[in-house]
C-alpha cells in the first residue's frame, strides 16, 4: 500500500483493512498518534487526511484517500505550528497522552474557523477525551492560537 | 531482594508486618549511589540525584512516576534551586529502580493518625513507618507524597553538589572555599566564572564539606514560582516518550486475554483460527502459578498490535468461574450483610457516646441516610502495556523491562521472581512517562504478563499491549461501598451527634494478596475509614466505623482511595443535617471547624470566591464540601443550573491549603484535574458485574467528562500550614459531594447513589 504521510511517500506492507493507526505506529514507526480506545471514542489517534480530522484507529488504510498529516508533520522546520506554540504557552499537557490528538483536532478546527466560539470549540473537541482534565487549558490554547494567527 | 520482598514483610495502610525491629543504623545508613557505574564517558555523579558532564550537561534524576502531575518539573526544581541552575539548563531522567529512591512520606501518611495530629504517639508511629520505607527501599509514587518526600532530600542533594563544586573550584584556584559563590551554573571566584562542567570530575571525587546550609526562603528563585514544565515540548510534539512508544530491534507485538471472570481459570483454548491470521506468530498460555490471583489466560504474539488484537478475537476459549458473587446486586447484598457482622467491624473514632444520644432522642429529630457507590475503573488514557526483553547473556538470564510504573523497585523484585532470575540486579527497569496513572500503574499484573509472553519469543523483545476492552475489564477497581449515617442537630444549630459507618472490601488486603501473597496484613485497613475518622470537625458525639466485606474482586488504589467515597458520605450528610435544621452549610462548617484555623480559612476563602449566599438566578444552586486528605485542606463550591431538569455544571471554585507549594501552576492544575476526575465519576461511571464479568468495555459505556461538559474551574492556594500536603489527590474527594449538594440546592432532589446520573440527567 502507498501512503503519503507528512509529505513522504511510504510503502506499507499490510492488508488494506489494517487501521491507519497501526500502520503508522507499528509499521511506519510514526508514533505521534496514540492508541486509546480503538473504536473512535477518545480521539487520541486523531490525524488529518486532506486536512480533515480522522480517527486513525477506525480508518482502514485501504480507505485513506489523501495525504495524511500527523503531529510530527505540523512544524515547519524548527518552527512549531501556532497551535503547538499555544499549547506550550498555556502549559496544557499533564500526562500528555491525549495531547497529539487534541492538537490535531485543534489544528483542523482553526483551519475551518478563524476565530472559534466556545461552542465551536465544544463541537470540534468533544471527541477528544482527556483523563487528566486539561480542558480549561486546551480552550485557552485554542483561543491563543486563533489570536496569534489573526495577528500574523 | 526478589524473594525477600515477596515473602517477608510489607506495609499497608495501617499495617506493618514481620521484622520491623531494625536498629537506627539501618534506618540512617545511606544507600549506595545507583548512578555509579552508569555514567557516560566524561560524566560524573555527585549523589543519586545529580550528574554533570565535563561539557556541562547537567542531569537531575527525578525517581518518581511522571503521570501528569509535574514531578519532572517540580522535583527537578528542588535540586536546581540549590544547585543554582535554571530548569532550561538541565535534563531530567527517571533513573534506575533503586533503594536509594525510597519514599518515606507515603508510608508516614499511612500511619493511623491524621497528619495534622502532632501528639507524641502519633509522631512516633509516623517516624517508625517512615523508617520502614527507608529500610524496605520502596520507590513508590502514590498517596500524593512525591513532593513532600523529596522536599528535604532533593534540596540537600543539590546543595551538596553545589558546595563540592565550590570546594573544587577553590582548591583549583588556591583560595578558601568561602571566597567561592555560585551563579547560574558557574562557580564565581573574584571575576572568574567557571562552568560546573569544568569542575565536575574533581568535585565528584570529593566528599561534600561539612556544615552545608540550604538556601533560606528569601533566597529562593525557583521554589514557589511557576516554571515551564520540562516535559511540555515533548508532549506538544508527539514525542515517543510513553511505554507503548518503545521500539527495540526485532521487537514483536503481543496482546493478552485473561479470564473475564477475574481470577478464574482458563479451562481450554483453541487457537487454530487465530494462527491463520496474517501477522500472528503464535498463541501461548500465560496462566501463572496457582497462588497467583490473575487467573488463566493467553497471549497472541504477532508482528504488529493489530494482528495480535484480531488474533485474540479469533481464539475460542472456555473460561472457568470466578469465586465472587456473579452480579452487582449480589455484591451489594454482601456489603449490606457486612454491617451486621461484628467480627469485621472496626471503630476508628468514638468521641462522646452516640448510642446514648440516639437512644434518648425523639425519632423524628434523627436524620438517617444511606449512600451507595459502585466499582470504578481507572481508565488511564494509555492502556496497560509493557515491553519485555528476556534473554541469556553470558550464561545468565537478563531481563529489560520498559513500562510506566509507579513502583519500580517492587516491579523489579517481582519481575525477577516471575522471570526466574535469582539476582534482581539482572532486571533493569526502564521507567517511561505514563499516559495516566491514578493508582493503576502501581500494579504488577502488566509486567508479569509481559514476562510470561517474553518466555516464548526466543530472546526477542516483545511489547505487550492490552486492548481498551481488556484494560477496562481487568482493572484493579475502586471498590463499591455503602455508607450509613445518622445524626441529630443540637439546640445550638450544630450537629450534636453523628454516626457514620461504611462497608467495603479491603483495598490493602486485595493489593497484598496479589502482589505479596505470602504476607498477612496486620491490623485494620485504614483506607476503609480514611475520610471518616480523620476530619477536623468538632462533634460532641462522633463515631466512625468501617465494616470489611469479603469480596475477592481485585480492587486497588484509585485517585484519593477511601476518601473518594467517604468524603461524599460525610459531606453530603452534613448538608442533609444543615438542611434539616435550616442552617447555612458554610456557617455550620466554620463553627464546627473553629479549632482548626487552616480549615476555617479555606472554607471562608471559597465562600468569598463563589459569592456564597448570592444566587445566580432561578434554577441555579451552589453546594459546598470541605475535606482534608493527603495533608491538604480543601474547600470546594460547585454551581449548577437546571434547565428542564437537565443539569449543567457551571462553576467550580476551590480553595486549598497544602502548605509550602513548589510550583503553584502545577498544583492548581492538579487540583483541577482531581476535580474533573471526581466529576467524571458522578456523570455516569459505573463498573457492574453480570455472570461474574465486568459489563463495561470501552469509553462508549464508561465515559468521562468531556470539554463541552467541563465547568469553569478556579483554584486558589493559601498557606497557613507548615506541613507540606499532596496535590494529586485532594481535589477529587470534595468534588462529588459539592456537586450533589449543588444539585439539591438547585432542584430539591437529594441523590444518594453514584453515579449521580442514575437519578438526574446531565447536559451532554
Ligand atoms: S484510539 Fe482512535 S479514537 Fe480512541
Ligand atoms: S493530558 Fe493526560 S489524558 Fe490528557
Amino acid at each position: 500500500m502507498q501512503l503519503t504521510v507528512n509529505g513522504n511517500s511510504l510503502d506499507i506492507d499490510a492488508e488494506p483493512d489494517m487501521p491507519l493507526l497501526w500502520a503508522l505506529r507499528d509499521i511506519a514507526n510514526i508514533r505521534g498518534p496514540k492508541f486509546g480506545c480503538g473504536i473512535a471514542m477518545c480521539g487520541a489517534c486523531t490525524v488529518l487526511v486532506n486536512g480533515q480530522p480522522r480517527r486513525s484507529c477506525s480508518l482502514p488504510i485501504g480507505d485513506v484517500d489523501g495525504e495524511v498529516t500527523t503531529v510530527e508533520g505540523l512544524a515547519d522546520g524548527d518552527t512549531l505550528h501556532a497551535v503547538q506554540q499555544a499549547w506550550i504557552a498555556e502549559q496544557v499537557p499533564q500526562c500528555g497522552y491525549c495531547q497529539s490528538g487534541q492538537i490535531m483536532s485543534a489544528v483542523a478546527l482553526l483551519e475551518e474557523v478563524d476565530n472559534p466560539s466556545d461552542e465551536d470549540i465544544d463541537n470540534a473537541m468533544a471527541g477528544n477525551l482527556c483523563r487528566c482534565g486539561t480542558y480549561t487549558q486546551i480552550r485557552a490554547a485554542i483561543k491563543r492560537a486563533a489570536g496569534s494567527k489573526a495577528g500574523a | 531482594m526478589g524473594k525477600i520482598l515477596r515473602r517477608t514483610f510489607l506495609i499497608g495502610g495501617a499495617a506493618i508486618v514481620g521484622g520491623v525491629a531494625f536498629g537506627a543504623y539501618y534506618v540512617t545508613r545511606p544507600y549506595d549511589n545507583p548512578l555509579e557505574g552508569r555514567t557516560a564517558e566524561g560524566e560524573s555523579t555527585f549523589n543519586p540525584f545529580v550528574k554533570i558532564t565535563n561539557d556541562n550537561t547537567i542531569t537531575i534524576i527525578v525517581p518518581r512516576a511522571e503521570m501528569g502531575q509535574g514531578v519532572t518539573t517540580s522535583l527537578a526544581a528542588l535540586v536546581a534551586e540549590e544547585l543554582d541552575v535554571t530548569l532550561d539548563a538541565i535534563q531530567v531522567e527517571h533513573g534506575p529502580a533503586s533503594a536509594a529512591y525510597y519514599n518515606s512520606a507515603m508510608l508516614e501518611e499511612g500511619a493511623p493518625f491524621p497528619p495534622y495530629e502532632h501528639g507524641l504517639i502519633a509522631e512516633t508511629v509516623r517516624d517508625v513507618m517512615g523508617g520502614v520505607g527507608k529500610v524496605l527501599g520502596l520507590q513508590v509514587t502514590g498517596g500524593s507524597s512525591a513532593t513532600k518526600d523529596a522536599w528535604m532530600k532533593m534540596r540537600e542533594a543539590g546543595c551538596a553538589a553545589r558546595e563540592t563544586l565550590k570546594a573544587a573550584a577553590a582548591e583549583r584556584e588556591g583560595v578558601s572555599a568561602s571566597q567561592a559563590s555560585t551563579d547560574n551554573g558557574h562557580v564565581v571566584i573574584g571575576d572568574k566564572r567557571i562552568p560546573y562542567g569544568e569542575l565536575a570530575e574533581a568535585a565528584a571525587a570529593m566528599s561534600p564539606p561539612s556544615g552545608m546550609e540550604l538556601k533560606s526562603e528569601s533566597e529562593w528563585s525557583l521554589i514557589g514560582k511557576s516554571q515551564p514544565r520540562t516535559d511540555v515540548l515533548a508532549k506538544s510534539t508527539g514525542a515517543p516518550i510513553f511505554a507503548s512508544d518503545v521500539r527495540q530491534p526485532d521487537m514483536l507485538f503481543a496482546t493478552v486475554r485473561m479470564n473475564p471472570r477475574l481470577g478464574g481459570p482458563m479451562n481450554s483454548f483453541d487457537a487454530s483460527e487465530a494462527e491463520k491470521i496474517a501477522g500472528v506468530v503464535k498463541v501461548v498460555d500465560i496462566t501463572g502459578e496457582a497462588d497467583e490471583l490473575f487467573g488463566g489466560g493467553f497471549a497472541v504474539i504477532a508482528t504488529n498490535s493489530w494482528a495480535a488484537f484480531r488474533g485474540a478475537d479469533a481464539v475460542k476459549v472456555d473460561w472457568g468461574r470466578a469465586n465472587y458473587p456473579e452480579t452487582s446486586d449480589e455484591l451489594f447484598q454482601t456489603l449490606e450483610a457486612a454491617f451486621d457482622n461484628a467480627d469485621t467491624a472496626h471503630v476508628a473514632r468514638e468521641d462522646g457516646d452516640t448510642d446514648l444520644v440516639f437512644a434518648d432522642a425523639p425519632r423524628d429529630q434523627i436524620v438517617e441516610a444511606e449512600y451507595r457507590v459502585p466499582h470504578l475503573a481507572h481508565a488511564t488514557m494509555e492502556p496497560m502495556n509493557a515491553t519485555a526483553h528476556l534473554r541469556e547473556v553470558d550464561g545468565r538470564m537478563k531481563l529489560d523491562l520498559w513500562t510506566g510504573t509507579q513502583a519500580p523497585t517492587i516491579t523489579q523484585s517481582d519481575s525477577a521472581w516471575a522471570a526466574g532470575i535469582e539476582d534482581a540486579s539482572d532486571v533493569e527497569i526502564h521507567t517511561t512517562y505514563m499516559g495516566g496513572g491514578f493508582g493503576r500503574r502501581g500494579e504488577v499484573d502488566v509486567t508479569r504478563h509481559a514476562i510470561r509472553v517474553a518466555k516464548h519469543t526466543d530472546g526477542k523483545p516483545v511489547q505487550v499491549i492490552w486492548s481498551r476492552e481488556e484494560d477496562m475489564s481487568h482493572d484493579t477497581y475502586r471498590p463499591a461501598s455503602i455508607g450509613r449515617m445518622r445524626g441529630i442537630m443540637g439546640d445550638d444549630g450544630l450537629p450534636r451527634a453523628v454516626e457514620i459507618s461504611a462497608a467495603s472490601p479491603s483495598i490493602i488486603g486485595s493489593v497484598m494478596a496479589r502482589t505479596f501473597p505470602s504476607l498477612n496484613p496486620a491490623g485494620p485497613d485504614n483506607t476503609m475509614f480514611q475520610g471518616l475518622h480523620d476530619q477536623a470537625y468538632a462533634i460532641e458525639n462522633y463515631k466512625a466505623s468501617a465494616h470489611q466485606a469479603d469480596i475477592s474482586i481485585p480492587i486497588g488504589f484509585w485517585r484519593s482511595v477511601g476518601h473518594s467515597y467517604n468524603a461524599w458520605y460525610f459531606e453530603s450528610f452534613l448538608d442533609e443535617l444543615a438542611v434539616s435544621a435550616g442552617k447555612d452549610p458554610v456557617e455550620m462548617r466554620i463553627a464546627m471547624l473553629k479549632e482548626h484555623p487552616q480549615a476555617v480559612a479555606v472554607v471562608e476563602k471559597v465562600a468569598e470566591m463563589s459569592n456564597w449566599g448570592t444566587s445566580s438566578g432561578a434554577g441555579t444552586g451552589k453546594g459546598i464540601a470541605y475535606h482534608w486528605s493527603f495533608g491538604a485542606w480543601v474547600a470546594m463550591v460547585i454551581e449548577v443550573s437546571s434547565n428542564s431538569d437537565v443539569i449543567s455544571i457551571d462553576n467550580v471554585w476551590a480553595a486549598c491549603d497544602l502548605g509550602t507549594v513548589v510550583d503553584p501552576r502545577i498544583v492548581k492544575a492538579q487540583i483541577q484535574s482531581g476535580a474533573v476526575y471526581g466529576l467524571s465519576a458522578a456523570l455516569g461511571q459505573e463498573i457492574t458485574f453480570r455472570d461474574g464479568m465486568v459489563e463495561q468495555s470501552n469509553f462508549h459505556d464508561y465515559d468521562a467528562m468531556r470539554i463541552n461538559q467541563c465547568p469553569t474551574i478556579t483554584v486558589e492556594l493559601i498557606k497557613n500550614t507548615e506541613h507540606m500536603g499532596g496535590a494529586g489527590e485532594p481535589g477529587t474527594p470534595p468534588a462529588i459531594p459539592a456537586l450533589a449538594n449543588a444539585i439539591f440546592a438547585a432542584t430539591g432532589k437529594r441523590v444518594r447513589t453514584m453515579p449521580l446520573s442514575k437519578e438526574v440527567e446531565f447536559a451532554a
